[in-house]
């Protein structure tokens, strides 16, 4: 995918922002008043402990300030918290639901919105919403490909990108076919996690963007006829690579943190993440060498924004609205970018800030391994969910059985 | 009176019941989403299930790991009991393995994964001086295609417990006598236990053998750490399967459970069979009167080494779940951590106690009511001497033999259905299934065993029943009841689907968290939660040792092992 393409997609995006329709106007008075001394129920992704801390962090911000109490559900898979909303309608609980809020994005935002089980539309009637850079950073109401129309309101955005130890590695690949060549020169040196991880399969939709002839096509659902062939150049790379991969493919790292510890282990030379300040925080953290670095390659990477989301019939909503707002609070959203803490990057459009909150952010060092926006290069839009679920699937009958 | 009398007396009963009920309630359950598939235009689960390609690999993983770690399992065990059975050797690997028995199955796993891995601990203490390499090898030792690892990690576990059964049972085979009769005619001292020994004591180790090899079939959280995932071992598809969310799997992880307890069954039966065949082969070699005394010296050697390499297996692995939670930056090939750090105890602090507090009421609660059911079963056994048949041990040997992942999605489903999914209480009340049969194994004997007279003479001084029990019986019986509950405890802190399915993934414990940390790879985490988890039970044999102690400060004699 080339730069034109990449403007065209932020212009549609763009378009759909502001056609998005805005049904509910409430009195944010009112939700604050309705929300004091609620309790909410966050079920988020509780794998990382970095992230279990900033939320610990927020749920703290959120009672001093508003009154409000966070409880971190903590899900090994955000699907968890979807199946509990479906199993809940299904049993007739219209109101009074367990899930407040939901860390979510993608498919599962794509499920809950099309079954009708998210509240909304909230984001645009947020007081923070204004700062939201919607139009710099269209993944912020573009979630892989569908339009949120105020369903759930962003809080982070994510690049993917490579990470190496430069003590080893002086200079990587800098396209997809140098880190083919590179991976069959250095055998064992390179891993992915086992699909249907998140991140394993964000790899093979990053290779896909590299070997498509047209990348035009992944953000429409996936088209059973031309599938075959145009997915056959991911399969012949991995069919290539796969002799020279860690353990010569035999075994996969679990997931992100499972990869990120096999290049803290040296088992790697090359590793990935979707955080581009993942490896600084883990420097600053103590569980990676100073001299690991990161990179993208030329074209682009993948890049998304984690939501929050509200339950249809979630017992708190006026308490989740109030926690959807705090996350956008320019305080807030500085602690989550520092390098040290979270690393993750902020959807707010800091031209918008004022100058006092602006300088939270220009102090935040950049982090000693992260890239600066300029090197991080174009952020490429995700593909439709479908293209998620087909792959994964697909891997899995061609790789997941060998024996 | 009489109608706790009454009660007392249906003790045995209630409690075979509580036993038998939810594996056969939770059995029904399970296989019952096979027939009750949806529409006549979806395939069937058997069909869904023919067609994933992963399944020939899936069930000759389980059928070979199982197998061959049980076989090895059992002749480790019976080779040390062989060859240094009265020996000092003995002596000291019996009582190093016995608290090693308490270590659970996630946090032994866990901690093997740390030191076997090509970046583990063996690798970085022999690099780079002795192998030349400064970054890991890539090798496929973790997670091998064949599940070496995993047979392995199985063999460190089991042989401590089969140990211990083959100590329990040995006092009732007269091996002394044996042994001496068959060395008196000039056998060696293997084939002579193998000739005189052998055939009375497998006769009391064959429910336990059963046990380790059904479990070893089916075990789920050692396979998702050591064992292969493309794909894994049958009963960790099922489990993925089972936790999928959308319902959609439901069938087909029902089909692989009909597969799985299938794949059991024939197992055993072929066990079986084979265990006649051994016998008569036995027998035909005893009639050839070879002696054999060549290879005792060997044989002995060979045990020791295998003892020793077991407990320095599990010891050393404790040891790297202790050094990663107190581990800094800590790269290849360091021997140590760069720098040690409390960062991962304090983060973690508020957590892990938390989590900590749970696991044991849950092990507290169970461990209560299974102790006070195996006390009213054998005390009425003693007041209406009640003599329990050889089918009464089978059926305290059910929850064992019966494959967890066949019988706990049924009971999940039922828990459900009934609203008391995710509760601790439930939970508890599904341990009890597994703690009991333990406790009664761990408690019977010394029970049993306990001098009669004893009661005679409170009775002949007026002491009603109850008193006797209350005020002769559990006070000289102490030390027993405390290690019976310290193993409750352990056992409890163990489980890991009951937790995880009962729990509905919302109960957590200790091994639950430790077993869904385990793929996150953050070996810091880990290292406190295995460790966590291997010092809780710890902590309760210590102090089934110590309390008595200090209970019987006064009366020393109580303390001598006649009355345990």
């Amino acid at each position: 995918m080339n730069r034109r393409d990449f403007a065209k997609l932020s212009v549609s995006a763009a378009a759909l922002l502001a056609f998005a329709p805005r049904a509910y106007a409430g009195d944010w008075q009112s939700v604050l008043a309705a929300a004091k001394g609620q309790t909410v129920f966050w079920h988020a992704w509780g794998g990382d402990t970095k992230i279990n801390d900033f939320i610990a962090w927020v749920g703290g911000q959120a009672e001093a300030q508003f009154g409000v109490k966070i409880e971190h559900v903590k899900l090994a898979a955000t699907s968890d918290a979807v199946a509990a909303v479906v199993a809940e309608q299904a049993a007739g609980k219209l109101e009074g639901g367990a899930v407040d809020l939901i860390w979510i994005n993608g498919e599962n935002f794509a499920a809950m919105k099309s079954a009708g089980l998210l509240h909304g539309p909230f984001a645009d009637d947020l007081p923070n919403w204004p700062l939201v850079d919607a139009m710099g950073k269209p993944a912020v109401v573009t979630d892989f490909t569908l339009p949120t129309e105020g369903f759930e309101s962003p809080w982070a955005l994510a690049q993917f990108v490579f990470e190496y130890d430069s003590a080893r590695l002086p200079t990587p690949p800098k396209t997809l076919a140098e880190l083919a060549s590179w991976i069959k020169a250095h055998p064992g040196r390179f891993s992915y996690p086992q699909p249907p991880d998140y991140l394993g399969t964000t790899f093979l939709k990053q290779i896909l963007y590299g070997v498509l002839r047209d990348p035009m096509v992944l953000q429409v659902a996936v088209d059973a006829a031309s599938y075959d062939a145009t997915v056959a150049p991911l399969w012949a790379l991995l069919d290539d690579i796969h002799p020279s991969l860690w353990r010569q493919a035999k075994a996969f790292p679990a997931n992100e943190p499972a990869l990120g510890q096999l290049l803290a282990d040296g088992e790697v030379d090359i590793s990935f993440a979707f955080n581009p300040g993942r490896a600084s925080a883990e420097i600053a953290a103590g569980n990676l060498a100073d001299t690991v670095r990161t990179f993208v390659l030329e074209g682009g990477s993948i890049g998304n924004a984690s939501f929050v989301a509200i339950p249809f019939n979630a017992a708190h909503q006026a308490g989740a609205m109030v926690v959807a707002n705090l996350l956008l609070d320019p305080a807030v959203q500085a602690r989550a970018q520092d390098p040290a803490l979270l690393g993750f990057q902020t959807v707010l459009n800091l031209a918008a800030l004022g100058p006092e909150d602006r300088a939270k952010f220009d102090a935040l060092a950049l982090g000693v391994a992260t890239l600066s926006p300029a090197d991080l290069g174009p952020g490429l839009l995700e593909p439709h969910a479908s293209w998620m679920s087909k792959i994964s699937e697909d891997w899995v009958k061609r790789y997941g059985v060998a024996g | 009176m009489n109608s706790t009398g009454g009660l007392l007396r249906q003790a045995p009963r209630l409690t075979l019941l509580l036993l038998i009920g939810p594996v056969m309630a939770g059995l029904a359950g399970t296989i019952m989403p096979v027939f009750a598939a949806a529409s006549p235009h979806d395939p069937s689960p058997f069909q869904a299930l023919w067609a994933w390609q992963g399944l020939p690999c899936a069930i000759r993983l389980s059928l070979i790991t199982g197998l061959v770690s049980t076989l090895l399992s059992l002749a480790i065990a019976v080779l040390v009991v062989a060859t240094l059975l009265g020996s000092r050797a003995f002596f000291a690997l019996s009582h190093l393995l016995s608290p090693l028995l308490a270590v659970p199955h996630a946090a032994a796993a866990l901690g093997l994964a740390f030191l076997i891995a090509p970046s583990g601990w063996i690798m970085r203490v022999i690099s780079p001086w002795a192998t030349g390499w400064t970054i890991p090898p890539d090798l496929l030792i973790l997670n091998d295609p064949a599940g070496l690892a995993l047979i392995m990690g199985l063999v460190v576990k089991e042989v401590p417990f089969l140990l211990l059964m083959t100590l329990a049972a040995l006092p009732q085979t007269d091996a002394h006598r044996r042994l001496t009769v068959a060395a008196s005619l000039g056998y060696g001292q293997v084939w002579g236990f193998m000739l005189a020994v052998l055939p009375v004591l497998y006769r009391q180790l064959r429910l336990p053998v059963y046990a380790v090899l059904a479990y070893a079939m089916t075990a789920v959280e050692m396979a998702m750490i050591l064992g292969p995932s493309l794909p894994p071992t049958l009963s960790v598809q099922i489990t993925h399967w089972m936790m999928e969310p959308s319902f959609a799997h439901r069938g087909i992880a029902a089909a692989a459970t009909v597969v799985q307890m299938g794949l059991v069954l024939v197992t055993l039966a072929a066990f079986i069979i084979t265990e006649g065949l051994a016998k008569i082969a036995l027998i035909a070699a005893a009639g050839a009167g070879h002696r054999m005394r060549g290879p005792d010296a060997g044989l002995r050697k060979l045990a020791l080494g295998l003892g020793g390499a077991i407990t320095l297996l599990l010891c050393a692995a404790l040891a790297t779940l202790a050094l990663w939670s107190v581990a800094g930056l800590w790269p290849f090939p360091n021997t140590m951590p760069d720098t040690l750090t409390l960062r991962t105890w304090v983060q973690a602090g508020p957590d892990l106690a938390s989590t900590a507090a749970q696991t044991l009421g849950i092990a507290a609660l169970s461990t209560a009511i299974a102790l006070t059911l195996v006390l009213a079963c054998l005390e009425a056994e003693h007041r209406f001497a009640l003599i329990p048949g050889q089918w009464s041990l089978w059926l305290l040997y059910l929850p064992l033999l019966v494959p967890q992942i066949a019988f706990l999605p049924g009971l999940q489903a039922f828990a459900l259905r009934a609203g008391v999914s995710g509760t601790t209480i439930s939970v508890s009340a599904c341990h009890i299934v597994f703690v009991l049969p333990y406790v009664f194994l761990s408690l019977s004997a010394p029970f049993r065993a306990w001098d009669q007279r004893h009661a005679t003479a409170a009775a002949a001084l007026g002491a009603a029943p109850g008193r006797v029990f209350w005020q002769v019986r559990l006070p000289m019986l102490l030390p027993a009841v405390l290690t019976a509950t310290a193993l409750g405890f352990a056992v409890s802190i163990g489980q890991y689907l009951p937790s995880l399915l009962i729990g509905g993934g919302r109960i957590e414990t200790l091994t639950t968290e430790a077993v869904a940390l385990s793929s996150g790879g953050n070996r810091r985490i880990i290292g406190a939660y295995g460790l966590l988890q291997t010092l809780l039970p710890g902590i309760g044999f210590a102090l089934a040792l110590a309390l008595p102690r200090l209970v019987y400060r006064h009366r020393r004699a109580m303390l001598t092992p006649g009355i345990r």
